[in-house]
């Protein structure tokens, strides 16, 4: 599908610069622009595709579904799945956490569409399958969505609504499953689309220098570390590199875009793709920020078992992996 | 008429840059309007919006979870 893309990095590096084929230079420059054509390419397509189905599926309706169905256990399910196609703003987790509770959503349903938002979002998929191919998105997204699926019921079944604080409690006992109205409903997709382009577009802008500096770092990378380098300190049979990768990842977020390129390489180089897929859900699910927001909302220790069920789950994801993969 | 508009948001970088374009759009028009940000998560859930940031106008929720053009809130405004 990007052979065409290959040609173009071949003909600007070999033809137009005129660098010698087989040189260390210009295999990474080639490699460097074909890599980021094609993710660039890739993100755009899935960031679009994103908007376009969030346009007409939007947080509040996700509320109101939840809110007004009886799913007979499915209902961890659907929230995580919701979770996977509904953007996530760390800065709005605390008014779609209050918006939940309101609606009579359950404490761990609404915990389990929390996981999974960030944990599998747009930018993560594009880069993705960018850089590991269909299968290990695949493999990636769907080990996403049980994984909060999952952690939701847990923390549903630790009762936690007595670590809420006060006034959230009081949000909790006024609940009711009610039906917010909203606007902007009936828009055509021809009013719906510059919004949506004007989304996708500072999106982009926002992540494009992270995923540059991620590749050329990741390219240096690949130039310089020898072959199977990580085998020796990472290899499978390490019962600690799981846990170590994941403990280090939680305070990664903000540089998600620019920290998958460089994974992608210490996997070409012998770190396990199940340790390196527990990093990144690490980098990508949780973030210090969102804790801090969390606060006004949960108390320390809600927080605390929150992110420790979590973290616990995608450490064990890391070591099934590892052991199927 | 003055119109009330009111920024609702905690303070995110998304909140912020549509405080400016706001601010941007009422000064460049000349629009008779007070903008008031409202950053408290209380009086935020009181217009039970999910997603910020949020533009209220006159009481309207108008646009929430994402930042405007500058077209679009004048188009709100008039």
């Amino acid at each position: 599908m990007f052979d065409w893309v290959q040609s173009i990095a071949d003909w600007l590096v070999y033809d137009v610069l005129d660098l010698g084929r087989g040189e260390h230079l210009s295999e990474a420059l080639n490699f460097f622009i074909y890599d980021t054509t094609k993710i660039l390419i890739l993100l755009f397509i899935v960031i679009f595709f994103m908007g376009i189905v969030n346009s007409y599926f939007p947080i509040d309706k996700v509320k109101n579904y939840l809110s007004r169905n009886k799913l007979y256990g499915l209902e961890h399910l659907m929230a995580s799945l919701f979770g996977v196609v509904t953007p996530f703003c760390s800065c709005s987790s605390v008014p779609l956490f209050i918006g939940f509770v309101r609606g009579g959503i359950p404490l761990g349903v609404t915990f389990s569409f929390l996981i999974t938002s960030p944990l599998v979002n747009e930018v993560a998929i594009g880069l993705f399958v960018g850089l590991f191919g269909l299968k290990t998105t695949i493999i990636y997204i769907v080990s996403g969505v049980l994984l909060g699926t999952l952690a939701g019921i847990i923390l549903q079944n630790l009762k936690l609504e007595r670590y809420l604080t006060p006034w959230v409690k009081e949000v909790l006992a006024s609940a009711q499953r009610e039906q917010d109205i909203f606007q902007a409903e009936k828009q055509t997709l021809k009013q719906r689309l510059p919004i949506i382009w004007a989304e996708v577009v500072k999106i982009l802008k926002g992540i494009i220098p992270y995923v540059l500096i991620g590749i050329a770092i990741g390219g240096l990378m690949h130039g310089y570390i020898p072959e199977g380098f990580f085998e020796k300190y990472m290899d499978k049979d390490n019962l600690f590199a799981v846990p170590v990768a994941v403990v280090l990842a939680v305070p990664m977020y903000s540089n998600a875009a620019g920290i998958l390129p460089v994974v992608q390489v210490l996997v070409a180089k012998g770190i396990p793709l199940g340790t390196a897929i527990a990093f990144m859900m690490g980098v990508v699910g949780l973030s210090l920020p969102e804790a801090m927001l969390l606060k006004k909302v949960m108390t320390l220790k809600l927080i605390t078992i929150f992110f420790g069920v979590v973290t616990l789950c995608i450490i064990i994801s890391g070591y099934l992996f590892n052991i199927i993969l | 008429m003055s119109k009330l508009i009111k920024i609702l948001g905690t303070g995110c970088p998304k909140c912020q840059s549509m405080t400016g374009i706001v601010k941007d759009v009422v000064s460049e028009n000349n629009i008779d309007a007070t903008i008031e940000k409202v950053e408290d998560i209380m009086e935020i859930m009181k217009f039970n919006v999910m997603s910020t940031p949020a533009l209220v106008i006159d009481d309207v929720i108008s646009i929430k979870g994402r930042v405007p053009s500058k077209d679009e809130v004048l188009a709100l405004l008039n």
